[in-house]
């Protein structure tokens, strides 16, 4: 499979559901570098989901744009393709069907499909259950297809909302290790959004913080240059994710509401209400000696 | 692929243990099944063997089980009755639900999906769903020109509601994620209409399908007593005037049993496009 990750430039990004809705994000600009994965950490309600759904093209900004490569995205594609918190499978299909199904969509002649699955399946490692009833496997298998039935399209983007926070410990570290070393495998570019500080440090290049309602990218950013695998214990984890957790307090403590109240990412109180001055435009970047 | 190897068995010894296990699991069922079927009719038998105690009475005994099950059939079967009976109706039922499906489905898809469209026609549909099918027969007589059309009228009339209301409500239980992935994955209206919207309301359909099919067959009976030449209402009806009551009653016995068929039929199907999986 001949797959190349894209460039991504993201500019004066802004949403609101309605009309009178509030701005849900504001000016967002962002850039990544093909094949780069990305990890979007923020308080509930910043607007991650609602971000990646606008890069995914399945919802429109109301002014701004998203360019993959030379291209302006405006609908979805399967070219970038979004992995939700839940799997969503067809409970009518096969694990096969399940996984082959964008490839139908493509109009695919059903040998090819065929192969193609069977490949994905083996990487994905779900090849004992090709011909199973997809709800008689377990959340993490069925994590596992919705990661093969994104895959199998062969999308220079995979965008990951929450994709493993369903999921007991175990499975979640397993899948977190697979989905990073598969994807790097393929050259895919890939964006996780994430509450799980230890999952952005475990499988993203590069970590950015969102914040405020409004939500905004703050101005720091944590680059993680750790070789592969890497492990929750690991000392070079570790350290990243102390980084980490103090750009997020630094970023919560830019809002006047939370100075001073010391919690973490996980505590999930009043939004901090930040003035748009609080969001310097020059970015910082924390490139810690690994 | 992991294909199981078959493991080479005489086929007598497969057979043997098929039946063994069928004795065991299906065998209390199937008494049960025959000694429910053996109370009704001893049940018949004595209401008629009741009646005709009365020597006024005594013509009725054709009713009786073995008069309409054993004469009365093959009778009807010897000069035809049954077969043009049951093709005449056949046609009818076959074709009213088939145009009850080709209305239902999809406006019960454009109810389920158009929040307008499903506001809008509330009312209406509820109003003509409580309208005794039946009482349409005046106007169809008088509105087509044979009686085929207007029977296959009144069948429409009856079916087509169970269909459009469990489509609707099949479509109304679709989980909205799935057309987010179906997109995601590069989906066009089609492949959404084929690929999720039809898989996910098939079970819901058949579920309208069967109520339907039910309605359809209690309509269809009365809708033949008057006008026709041909069809199962018709030879009950023929059987009556002619005073052959054990043909009368065989018939009632035929649309019994045909009935329970047809339900039978639909709730295989229903069992094969169930994926609701219980846990
Ligand atoms: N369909 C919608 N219509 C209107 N407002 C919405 C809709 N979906 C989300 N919102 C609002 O937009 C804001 C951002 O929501 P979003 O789901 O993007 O947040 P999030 O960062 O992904 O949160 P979480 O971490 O809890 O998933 C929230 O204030 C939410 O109430
Ligand atoms: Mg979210």
């Amino acid at each position: 499979m001949g797959v190349r990750g894209v460039r991504m430039k993201i500019q004066g990004l802004t949403h609101r559901y309605g009309a009178r809705s509030p701005l849900t994000f504001d000016q967002i600009d962002l850039e990544a570098q093909r094949g780069e994965f990305l990890a979007i950490i923020g308080r509930s309600g910043c607007g991650k989901s609602t971000l990646l759904h606008v890069i995914a093209g399945l919802l429109r900004p109301t002014s701004g744009t998203v360019h993959l490569d030379s291209e302006l995205v405006e609908k979805p594609s399967p070219r970038w393709v979004m992995m939700f918190q839940a799997p969503h499978l067809f409970p009518w299909m096969r694990v096969t069907q399940n996984v082959g199904v964008g490839l139908r969509f493509a109009g695919w002649p059903q040998k090819r499909i065929d192969e193609r699955v069977n490949e994905v399946l083996e990487l994905v490692d779900l090849r004992d259950f090709a011909n199973s009833n997809v709800q008689d496997l377990s959340g993490g298998q069925q994590q596992r297809v919705a990661l093969a039935r994104s895959l199998v399209m062969e999308p220079e983007l995979l965008l990951l909302d929450e994709p493993f926070s369903a999921l007991d410990a175990f499975t979640r570290a397993d899948l977190q290790r697979d989905v990073r070393s598969i994807a790097k495998r393929l050259g895919i570019s890939l964006i996780i959004v994430t509450h799980d500080i230890d999952e952005a440090v475990i499988m993203a290049d590069r970590a950015l913080i969102m914040v405020g309602a409004p939500g905004t990218i703050y101005k720091e950013e944590l680059v993680i240059n750790l070789p592969d695998p890497r492990q929750r214990e690991d000392a070079a984890v570790q350290y990243m994710r102390k980084q980490l957790m103090t750009a997020f307090y630094d970023a919560a403590g830019s809002a006047p509401s939370a100075v001073g109240r010391g919690n973490g990412p996980e505590a999930e109180e009043a939004a901090p209400v930040r003035d748009k001055a609080g969001a310097a435009p020059t970015k910082r970047r924390i490139v810690p000696a690994a | 692929m992991s294909a199981v190897p078959a493991v080479a068995e005489p086929t007598g010894a497969v057979w043997l243990d098929f039946l063994k296990k069928w004795a065991r699991i299906g065998g209390t069922k199937i008494f049960n099944f025959v000694a429910g079927l053996a109370i009704l009719v001893a049940l018949w038998w004595l209401g008629v063997w009741y009646i005709t105690l009365d020597p006024a009475l005594e013509h009725f005994r054709s009713f009786a089980p073995n008069r309409a099950i054993f004469e009365g059939i093959p009778a009807m079967w010897e000069f035809g009755g049954i077969q043009r009976g049951l093709g005449a109706s056949g046609y009818r039922l076959g074709m009213g639900m088939l145009i009850a499906i080709a209305i239902g489905v999809p406006l019960g898809i454009l109810v389920g999906r158009s929040e307008l469209f499903g506001d809008m026609t509330h009312l209406p549909f509820q109003l003509l769903r409580m309208v005794s099918p039946l009482s349409w027969e005046p106007i169809a007589v008088i509105a087509f020109a044979t009686w085929d059309r207007a029977i296959i009228f009144l069948i429409v009339m009856g079916a087509v509601w169970p269909v459009m209301f469990a489509t609707a409500a099949g479509i109304a239980k679709i989980d909205p994620a799935w057309f987010k992935v179906a997109r995601n994955l590069g989906a066009k209206r089609l492949h959404v209409l084929t690929q999720v919207i039809l898989p996910a309301v098939t079970y819901d359909v058949l579920t309208g399908i069967r109520l339907a099919v039910g309605v359809a067959w209690i309509v269809l009976i009365p809708a033949e007593f008057f006008g026709t030449r041909a069809g199962i209402g018709y030879t009950i009806e023929d059987a009556r005037e002619n005073l052959f009551y054990d043909q009368m009653m065989g018939m009632i016995v035929l649309i019994g049993v045909i009935g329970y068929i047809l339900d039978t039929i639909l709730v295989q199907l229903l069992n094969r496009a169930n994926w609701v999986r219980e846990t």
